[in-house]
């Protein structure tokens, strides 16, 4: 979020770009009533794959946030691949040949995009191992004494 | 002739920040006082001429000026007073003016109270503080400048975005750059340190109040902005991590993992090196931020392409500053060694932990952020990274976090012992455990996000509670509670900040999980169900507003018959910058939000409606602010103060 200013979109920031999107598309709103499927199974998957898709013309929006009429075809789409019995993925797929991955919020985890999926874990484990290394080579502080070894410090003392 | 009075301060002000860059570290190097004192002087004088930058700048914006471009394009005759004064920073322009502003100011600030800092580190301090002024002071004079006259004045201006026309947007930026810009505060204390090769523990207390500072901005301004988005865009998302949101979590993360290595550099004169490293990357992420946002190169890399001068400077910038205190920590951090020992299970151990989770939960947002770049630069690949992404990778070293967090938090230093801790944690995980299975039986066919952040939630706050009242000692319970008022500061900061990010944690996901939503055509004068509500639709009416025009909607909300509230969601339309925007109408209250948003009037005669209950939404801003306070609280405490008015530094400081 940030700053912007309106005469040069797309500069700064997505909000703008939000804004943008509404001036091209004219005051709609993302989801329209008459989309909606009567099935509620049905429209919640369609609703999950759409929060997943990003809208292709503005920026930094899904096709379930945003305004564009390319949005509103696309969700339709979703919605007419569902009713004709196609799976999560195979709807995916379909978009996703027609418009690129890049319409995936979800990248997956294939080839190249697989540095950016194991990136996180990859730096934890070596920093884990990192810490454990240097643990291992600080000295440690003395442990306080044993039970036994407090028995017999007793007994020395009493000598 | 006042502009011109305006952009001459800002030339003078980067004279000044080039003397106050220079001679100082000259001074310092050579143990000569005379040049030395010059930093305190400088750093004031530069406060005094940016403000007087600033205050032109605002004067113009009030005054409506339209011989100045940058007026012309975020202003207008008919915009109410406020955001005239926001439109100041509601540009590149004007928040770069404010950036250096907000810069100034912590430079002037240790001119002022860093009386108790040795001198050779004041000086370098004040040095390093100047040398990013004569950087930023620059790119503003050859790329940005605000005070560009134009010869042809129009006879008004295009108005400011009516999206950033609203109160919470107007202090957003401000309190965003206190944070950013505090923590080259940090950055600048990391420098002096590695220049003398000299890391203590009172370098550790001297560097801590300013980070923290910087930290409690910046919660506020990501809080600020997140509600913002949460009842401006309409849909009553609250994160939607894009890149410029991504841009300011970064730094907060890092800035929280600087605080707590801090501690252990204070208290145990351990993590040196790694602290002053962290220091470095809290703010050249800040910097990367500001660089993402500025340039545009994330969101598009065509953007980049048609401001290539602005995008290529601030690389510049950033280039010469992480890299350049990269080399110099290469070649010096084997200077600092570490005194005090500690054993696996201790609160060192603890905080190692936190800043390992931390670190790389700030590295998954930061790839996830440039990935697109990286793969469409380096890879020829075009692709997007959004929230199921950040959801599934980011998502479990914060659930970490927040796991070892209580435990984490009562091991003694040094050497401690596990089973103590977990055995006073007792009634705090069986609370947190039974909480989270009321939930779960409560709620029907949803998923598990909402018992376990529930459960996870309480486990942090109820946890931060058990570490307050484990510090009041054994007696009995009249005792420890008259005690617990006589508690340092320092301790209820840590308890409130920690019980604020328990209360976060349970917020968002009982917002992501057990939010209500309803899309629907309405007719005037029908009723439809809500959750357990009811609404009713009673008129739409066409309202004029000061410089828009709105289309009303009037709501009734029903429950068990009687009237809750009435709403009345707006869209608006402006004319002058020819944009419709939504204006949900939001009724606020404790337990949830009801959230409406008017649509478009359908062509069978009814009016598109989309309804939300949002629960626990205010629960999610009341976190954000626990965590500031808290950390308000704890920089409030006797400690700093001392630090800040005294020489001497006394021995035998209570625990943090």
């Amino acid at each position: 979020m940030t700053i912007a200013t309106q005469r040069r979109p797309g500069c700064w920031a997505n909000r703008p770009a939000y804004a943008l999107c509404l001036l091209l598309a004219g005051p709609v709103h993302a989801v329209q009533p008459d989309e909606i499927l009567p099935d509620p199974a049905l429209e919640a998957r369609a609703r999950a794959i759409s929060g997943d898709i990003r809208c292709p013309v503005c920026q930094g929006e899904s096709i379930d946030d945003s305004n564009a009429p390319i949005s509103r075809d696309l969700r339709l789409i979703i919605r007419e691949r569902l009713l004709a019995g196609d799976s999560d993925r195979e709807v995916i797929d379909y978009i996703v040949a027609r418009y690129g991955e890049f319409v995936l919020y979800n990248p997956r985890a294939e080839g190249s995009n697989l540095i950016l999926w194991l990136a996180g874990p990859a730096l934890f484990l070596a920093a884990v191992a990192v810490a454990v290394a240097a643990q291992r080579g600080r000295k440690v502080p003395e442990a306080p004494l044993s039970e036994a070894e407090e028995a017999r410090l007793r007994d020395i003392l009493k000598e | 002739m006042i502009i011109e009075f305006g952009h001459f301060a800002v030339i003078l002000a980067l004279m000044v920040a080039v003397v106050q860059a220079t001679l100082p570290l000259w001074g310092a190097q050579r143990a000569d006082v005379r040049l030395m004192a010059i930093a305190g002087p400088a750093a004031l004088i530069q406060l005094g001429l940016v403000a007087v930058a600033f205050a032109v700048l605002t004067w113009a914006f009030v005054a409506s000026d339209f011989s100045l471009a940058v007026v012309v394009a975020n202003s207008h005759t008919d915009k109410p007073l406020l955001y005239k004064i926001s439109g100041v920073w509601g540009n590149h322009e004007g928040s770069l003016l404010l950036w250096v502003l907000i810069l100034a100011v912590y430079g002037a600030a240790v001119a002022l109270w860093g009386g108790n800092l040795p001198d050779r580190l004041r000086a370098r301090v004040l040095a390093v503080q100047g040398m990013i002024g004569v950087a930023f002071l620059a790119f503003m004079l050859l790329t940005s400048n605000p005070f560009w006259r134009l010869a042809m004045p129009p006879l008004n201006g295009e108005d400011l975005n009516p999206l950033l026309q609203d109160p919470g947007l107007a202090f957003h930026p401000p309190f965003l750059y206190l944070g950013y810009v505090g923590l080259s505060m940090a950055f600048s204390f990391a420098i002096a340190a590695l220049i003398e090769g000299r890391v203590d523990a009172a370098w550790g207390r001297w560097v801590r109040p300013w980070t923290l500072a910087a930290w409690i901005f910046l919660t506020i301004g990501i809080g600020l902005g997140s509600w913002w988005a949460y009842y401006e865009l309409g849909w009553g998302g609250f994160w939607f991590w894009d890149p410029v949101e991504n841009a300011s979590l970064t730094p907060w993360l890092l800035a929280i993992a600087l605080l707590h290595s801090a501690i252990v550099v204070e208290k145990r004169e351990s993590l040196k090196a790694w602290t002053i490293l962290l220091a470095i990357l809290a703010f050249g992420f800040s910097l990367i931020g500001t660089f993402i946002v500025r340039s545009g190169v994330i969101t598009s890399v065509h953007a980049f392409a048609n401001d290539p001068e602005r995008g290529v400077f601030i690389l510049m910038i950033l280039a010469v500053f992480t890299g350049g205190a990269l080399l110099l920590f290469a070649a010096r951090a084997g200077v600092m060694e570490a005194k005090g020992v500690f054993g696996v299970v201790s609160r060192e151990s603890a905080l190692i932990a936190n800043n390992i989770l931390l670190a790389v939960s700030a590295f998954v947002v930061f790839i996830g952020t440039i990935w697109p770049l990286v793969a469409e630069l380096l890879l020829d690949r075009s692709v997007s990274v959004g929230e199921p992404f950040f959801n599934a990778a980011f998502t479990p070293f914060v659930v970490g976090l927040a796991l070892i967090l209580p435990p984490g938090a009562m091991l003694a230093w040094k050497r401690g012992t596990l089973s103590r801790g977990l055995v006073s944690l007792l009634p705090a995980l069986g609370l947190s455990l039974a909480l989270a299975a009321l939930a779960y039986a409560m709620q029907t066919g949803r998923t598990a996000l909402g018992p376990i952040g529930l459960g996870l939630g309480a486990w942090v706050l109820f946890g931060a509670l058990t570490d307050l009242w484990s510090r009041t000692g054994r007696e009995g319970g009249a005792a420890r509670l008259a005690r617990l008022g006589r508690l340092p500061r320092a301790d209820w900061g840590k308890a409130v900040a920690h019980g604020g990010l328990g209360v976060t944690i349970f917020a968002v996901s009982a917002m992501l999980a057990w939010k209500i939503e309803d899309i629907r055509v309405v007719e005037i004068g029908e009723t439809f169900p809500l959750g357990a509500y009811e609404v009713r639709l009673d008129d739409v009416r066409e309202v004029e507003g000061p410089n828009y025009l709105s289309t009303m909607g009037e709501m009734t909300v029903f429950q068990n018959g009687g009237v809750v509230t009435t709403l009345t969601p707006e869209k608006r339309v402006y004319p002058v910058a020819a944009m419709p925007t939504t204006e949900a109408a939001i009724a606020y209250g404790f337990w949830r939000d009801l959230y409406i948003v008017l649509g478009d009037r359908q062509q069978s005669g009814g009016w598109a409606v989309r309804s939300y209950v949002e629960p626990f939404a205010n629960w999610l801003w009341a976190g954000c602010l626990l965590m500031a306070l808290g950390g308000a609280i704890s920089l409030s405490d006797r400690r700093f103060r001392v630090a800040v008015g005294a020489r001497k530094v006394p021995a035998g400081v209570p625990a943090e």
